[in-house]
């Protein structure tokens, strides 16, 4: 494989991007056009309970550019944004891009964890499935599998909430750390600040407070992982290449690993990647059950607080982060698998 | 001549398909044991009123978080205990089989018709009326399908008709896709030349020459979507934006008993079993369609 200079790679790389410009304007359009038509006055939510007097309201209007026409109100937005531009939120006045960024290492730790549980666990199991097919392992795995499948999430982790924080009394129940340590964050992420600043105790009080929602958040990606890593190792294994290298006296174990598997991970690389907007989904429910201070947690509170502002920009966002993943995904894949760029 | 000539559709020898499906599917332990179940949990919902010991909301006063009859301290009364309100659990999941059901089998269809629709039309004609429909579909699909979902419940209002709709929007870009590409590769096929050249019209093409073809991976994309739909919709409930209460829908009863779960951990327990059950039997069925109808996979 050429690398770098191959010429159906950058082809393939100006197609896919040239095909992401119109799906970007369509999804600010959309983020735009939700909160315009949500229910519920912008002004309004903004003044609170107090409410506000018609003058002041109608000062308020053009402050904001709410009496502009939609269209140019849409063009001040995507203005905005293209200099980093965000807004402010209704709620707490601060930029909903500082909110963000303050929020974001807790999820991406929280998914972060939650992929690597999947994948560790996943793959092998996947791979021992299909070297032993039919066998009681097989038929085990793929059926805790498939449960993990059909797992509501949100009750699973209330359920482990009931086992391991009431009946054992082992884990926290919410947020990221114990409420005795304070650390100003250096990286946002807890496990690692924690262990920046030195701090075991710290350490081992974030590491609790992680491990279930990372395990609540990481089941269904665990399960389609090992399914897919199983079906993708057994189409593999069925190969000539494979019958070649096993007619040639190789040892099983040499077969399996160098052989079968590299070319099996190649479809497995593309679930966990397209496993991303699955994540961002499943963070709102994990967040919210355990009071994780992520960017799940913040979107759903602002959809309730009715903070026009933050959903219209966090939906944005986290619509170009998903973006942005799916496509380094079909890149990565493009790279791995020569056929899909000549096509 | 034309459109009898379609080869090799499940359709169009029902008779004998059906026989081989069905020699395929049982095959799979897992998907006829998804079937029974599914089958039961379909009879309960429908004589729930006759099967369920209690009406779903009558509260009993005197009993206000009875445990289930193995544990100490219930009441013989109530098999699977009571809720906060004294409602009886049993006849409250029994009758949550009828939302569940019904909101997987109408936000499929649902789905299924808009996402077919747009997916023959898109991989049918091609040009600007495919990337048209497809860039819509890429915008749908760019956004987390549950975040996707609650925002548009924000927007028309909490309730499980309004989930149901915001549901159906997110699952059928899928389907759209999926008949997109399936059209695409039928176009091109012989037989749909041989009933172009005899006269047959757009519609007659789209829709009785190509589509039929194109079932297989469509019936396996709407069992997904069917369990899919259970499941958005319960964690819609149990967001306090599907089903309101008193609804024994199942979502909605965990998100009323999430504050008891330390207390009382049956009112948690069983609507969340009940969920799990109901998605495990589709996703069984789901497994073994995908076996049958997949021709790949059947090397005899």
């Amino acid at each position: 494989m050429a690398k770098g200079k191959d010429p159906h790679m950058l082809n393939y790389l100006l197609r896919r991007l040239a095909l992401i410009v119109p799906t970007v304007i369509g999804i600010s359009i959309c983020a735009f056009a939700f909160v315009r038509v949500l229910p519920g006055d912008p002004i309004l939510a903004m003044a609170g309970q107090h409410g506000v007097t018609p003058e002041r309201y109608e000062i308020l209007k053009e402050q904001f550019g709410y009496n502009l026409p939609i269209w140019q109100q849409y063009f001040d937005y995507l203005g905005s944004v293209l200099q980093g531009d965000f807004g402010i939120s209704l709620a707490t006045k601060r930029p909903v891009i500082t909110e963000f960024l303050t929020l974001f290492p807790a999820t991406i730790e929280l998914a972060l964890t939650a992929m690597f549980l999947a994948v560790i666990i996943g793959i092998p199991a996947g791979i021992f499935a299909a070297v032993k097919r039919g066998s009681w392992f097989d038929q085990a795995t793929m059926g805790v599998a498939l449960t993990g499948y059909s797992m509501p999430i949100f009750w699973w982790g209330l359920l482990l909430i009931i086992f391991f924080s009431g009946y054992l009394g082992w884990t926290p129940v919410s947020g990221r750390i114990a409420l005795t340590f304070f650390l100003r964050p250096i990286t946002g992420f807890m496990l690692v600040d924690t262990l920046l600043y030195g701090n075991w105790p710290a350490f081992v009080s974030a590491l609790r407070h992680l491990i279930l929602p990372a395990i609540v958040l990481g089941t269904i990606p665990l399960a389609v992982i090992a399914r897919q890593t199983r079906s993708a190792m057994l189409e593999v294994l069925g190969e000539d290449y494979v019958r070649t290298a096993r007619a040639k006296g190789l040892s099983p174990r040499r077969v399996v690993n160098i052989h079968a598997l590299r070319n099996a991970l190649i479809p497995v690389i593309t679930t966990i990647g397209l496993q991303v907007g699955l994540l961002m989904g499943g963070a709102i429910l994990t967040e919210t059950i355990f009071t994780w201070p992520g960017v799940g947690k913040w979107m759903i509170d602002s959809i309730f607080k009715r903070d026009y502002v933050v959903v219209q920009s966090g939906l944005l966002i986290i619509a170009l982060i998903v973006m942005a993943v799916n496509l380094a995904v079909d890149l990565l894949y493009a790279f791995i698998n020569p056929r899909i760029r000549v096509q | 001549m034309a459109p009898s000539t379609e080869p090799v559709a499940t359709a169009s020898k029902p008779a004998s398909g059906l026989r081989e499906f069905w020699y395929y599917f049982s095959v799979n332990r897992g998907a006829v044991i998804g079937l029974t179940v599914f089958a039961l949990l379909v009879l309960m919902a429908i004589f729930a009123p006759l099967i369920a010991p209690y009406s779903p909301d009558i509260q009993y006063r005197d009993a206000l978080l009875k445990p289930p009859i193995w544990e100490a301290g219930s009441d013989p009364r109530f098999i699977l205990g009571t809720d906060p309100v004294g409602r009886d659990m049993l006849s409250r999941l029994i009758h949550g089989a009828r939302y569940s059901l019904f909101i997987g089998f109408f936000v499929v269809i649902g789905a299924l018709f808009v996402g077919v629709i747009l997916g023959v039309l898109a991989g049918y004609f091609r040009g600007w009326v495919d990337v048209a429909i497809m860039r819509v579909m890429d915008i749908i699909l760019a956004f987390p399908s549950l975040l996707l979902a609650l925002v548009l419940v924000a927007i028309l209002g909490p309730g499980l008709f309004n989930a149901m709709i915001a549901i159906a929007i997110v699952l059928q870009p899928h389907f759209a896709r999926l008949v997109r590409a399936a059209v695409m590769a039928e176009k091109n096929r012989e037989y749909v030349t041989a009933a172009k050249l005899s006269g047959a019209s757009h519609i007659r093409l789209m829709l009785i020459t190509i589509l039929p073809n194109c079932l297989g991976p469509i019936i396996v994309q709407a069992t997904l979507s069917f369990s899919n739909a259970i499941l958005d919709a319960a964690a819609l409930g149990f967001l306090g934006m599907g089903a309101q209460p008193p609804t024994p829908e199942w979502g909605t009863m965990l998100a009323t008993a999430r504050e008891f779960i330390l207390k009382a951990p049956w009112v948690v327990t069983f609507p969340g079993l009940a969920i799990l059950i109901t998605v495990l039997a589709i996703n069984l069925i789901g497994d073994g369609l995908r076996d049958a109808l997949d021709p790949k996979l059947k090397r005899s």
